[in-house]
């Protein structure tokens, strides 16, 4: 089954093509990467892809299923996870509340006023399960302020994979790192390659061309050309466009 | 630092002021003797802002909703009590549960209406509907209006009697323990997380899939129905109800209990309460003995004492001390 696809989606802000008719597909299993120069309008098609902005014209749909007027919790809740591309993580929890408040989406209609949230052994070894995936074990006591940024990165990682995702979204997650936290978690994103279809966002190149199955160009909103890592490589216009001074380098 | 503690540490220096505070209200009764009905009156008093903070801590402290409205529960929950009173329902149960049933209808109606917003504008719009149901209260003429109500004799609780003032002073002391403990469970369950975590990120908790909104609701009429128990307690402790009990001062007061106990913490509004009531009684007198041509001006120094707490203790008196294991 294709796990996500976006059909001639359309979205202005005033004068400014923000999403020019963008389709694309994500194939079971498969990584699908984009990338584009800053202002291509990266962000603005995963909001609309996650349900945070509604597209003026076109459909997202997931799993098979049309959810372009479901809201954010209720793509969520289809299978939908992501990360973003600034942390967005519950500063004053620890690493492993951040990942329990995760976990309690699985069932987030079973509201548990009475229950200790820690006492629940399931929901806190799946949450323990999910933070070993991403190497944050150790750190599940600490507060996300003394995470580092690399770990910060991570975890939003492992909240994504404990909510029991069927489509995972990334929106640039080696956005800031060093080089070492980089290597780390390309090697983490090798892990999850194949196990769930992925659309990535990223700016790293080498990271992009050594992970993904398939690569969309996206420039002034528009997807310029779509393909394997090595079709893109030897694209005209893309090396025209926003490859160029890299390639000829 | 983290804000809550996962365990109660039985040496931690909030576990002792805890036990104190609550010992101290245990004894108080006992403590002051037949003579001093006057103080357990004025505990009761206290404990019955401890409760209406409780609930309002639940929303403001837990799940950053800053509602500046809830003072129009109390007012509420004391008209459940005046109303059927003057129809000869005197069973303080069905007080109770007239209270708790209005409460909920209103609630989720004002909290689905003002929970669409967020920041200034919830605070605006929770005053917006405690104006409305102030005013409402003024308009009802047969139930004397502006000058409120006053009650023939407290409600009649069976097995509880309250109508000495001791009786309902423990009565008032029960509530705050099973508010103090109800809050506790449900800050700490999977439900109390998601409240706090969405007032970390809120974006975070609707792109886990959780529907935000639901739990701000629910959590504001739980609140709610803190404040109308509250109410009910009052209509009792001063026999009397009146529009004057949804005042936007009381919410304002609410909200400076919360604050200076302690926003965030379970046990904070009623240490909250302790000092901001002794404070507005023991001010004026001592002000009055040492300055008595400055005697109307005691709310200076209580505006200083705020003014110092938010400074010096961010995290208001309770808030400070160390909690329990983390």
């Amino acid at each position: 089954m294709t796990a996500l696809v976006t059909e001639n989606l359309v979205k202005r802000f005033g004068g400014v093509q923000a999403t020019d008719n963008v389709s694309l597909t994500v194939e079971d299993g498969q990584l699908h990467a984009i990338i584009g120069p800053n202002g291509a309008g990266k962000s603005t098609l995963i909001g609309q892809i996650a349900g945070e902005i509604a597209p003026d014209s076109g459909h997202v749909a997931l799993l098979g299923k049309d959810v372009t007027t479901l809201s954010v919790f209720a793509r969520a809740n289809l299978g939908l996870a992501r990360t973003y591309q600034i942390t967005q993580l519950a500063k004053e929890f620890t690493a492993l509340d951040n990942v329990l408040m995760a976990t309690n989406a699985r069932a987030s209609h079973n509201f548990s006023f009475w229950k200790n949230a820690h006492d629940d052994s399931d929901a806190v070894s799946h949450s323990l399960a999910a933070l070993a995936k991403v190497g944050l074990l150790d750190a599940k006591n600490r507060t996300v302020a003394e995470l580092a940024h690399g770990e910060q990165r991570q975890l939003e990682i492992a909240m994504a994979l404990a909510t029991g995702p069927k489509v995972l979204l990334l929106d640039e997650p080696l956005a800031g790192m060093s080089q070492g936290e980089s290597a780390a978690m390309i090697a983490l994103l090798k892990s999850l390659k194949g196990r769930y279809p992925i659309l990535l966002v990223e700016h790293d190149m080498d990271a992009v061309f050594s992970l993904a199955d398939r690569i969309s160009v996206l420039v002034y909103g528009r997807i310029i050309a779509s393909g394997t890592p090595e079709e893109i490589r030897n694209n005209v216009e893309v090396r025209a466009a926003y490859l160029g001074e890299e390639a000829t380098a | 630092m983290k804000l809550l503690p996962t365990a109660i540490d039985w040496r931690a220096p909030r576990t002792i002021v805890a036990i104190v505070v609550i010992a101290t209200f245990a004894l108080l009764p006992v403590l002051v003797g037949d003579e001093g009905g006057f103080y357990v009156k004025f505990a009761t008093r206290v404990l019955i802002y401890a409760l209406a903070a409780i609930g309002l801590n639940f929303i403001l402290g837990f799940g950053g909703m800053v509602s500046f409205g809830h003072a129009m529960y109390v007012m509420l929950g004391a008209y459940c009590v005046a109303i059927p009173a003057q129809h000869e329902i005197t069973s303080g149960w069905a007080h109770i549960a007239i209270a708790l049933a209005m409460t909920t209808v209103i609630a989720a109606g004002a909290g689905a209406v003002a929970l669409r917003t967020t920041g200034i504008a919830f605070i605006m719009i929770t005053l917006a509907f405690a104006q409305m149901l102030f005013f409402g209260a003024v308009s009802l003429k047969e139930y004397g209006g502006d000058d409120g109500l006053t009650l023939a004799t407290r409600s009649n609780f069976a097995l509880f009697d309250i109508s000495s003032n001791a009786g309902l002073y423990y009565f008032a002391f029960v509530c705050v323990l099973v508010a103090l403990y109800l809050s506790w469970r449900a800050v700490l369950s999977p439900f109390g997380l998601i409240l706090r975590g969405s007032k970390a990120n809120t974006r975070r908790a609707l792109a886990l899939g959780h529907p935000v909104f639901r739990y701000q609701l629910v959590a504001y009429v739980l609140s709610a129905l803190a404040c109308a128990v509250a109410g009910v307690l009052l209509a009792n402790l001063t026999q009397f109800a009146s529009p004057a009990y949804g005042a936007w001062t009381l919410s304002g007061e609410l909200i400076v209990i919360v604050i200076l106990g302690g926003l965030g913490t379970v046990f904070g509004p009623l240490v909250g309460a302790v000092l901001l009531l002794a404070l507005e009684e023991v001010l004026p007198t001592l002000v009055e003995a040492t300055l008595p041509d400055y005697k109307s001006n005691w709310m200076l120094l209580l505006g200083l004492f705020i003014f110092f707490i938010a400074l010096a203790l961010k995290r208001g008196v309770f808030g400070s001390l160390r909690g329990g294991k983390q």
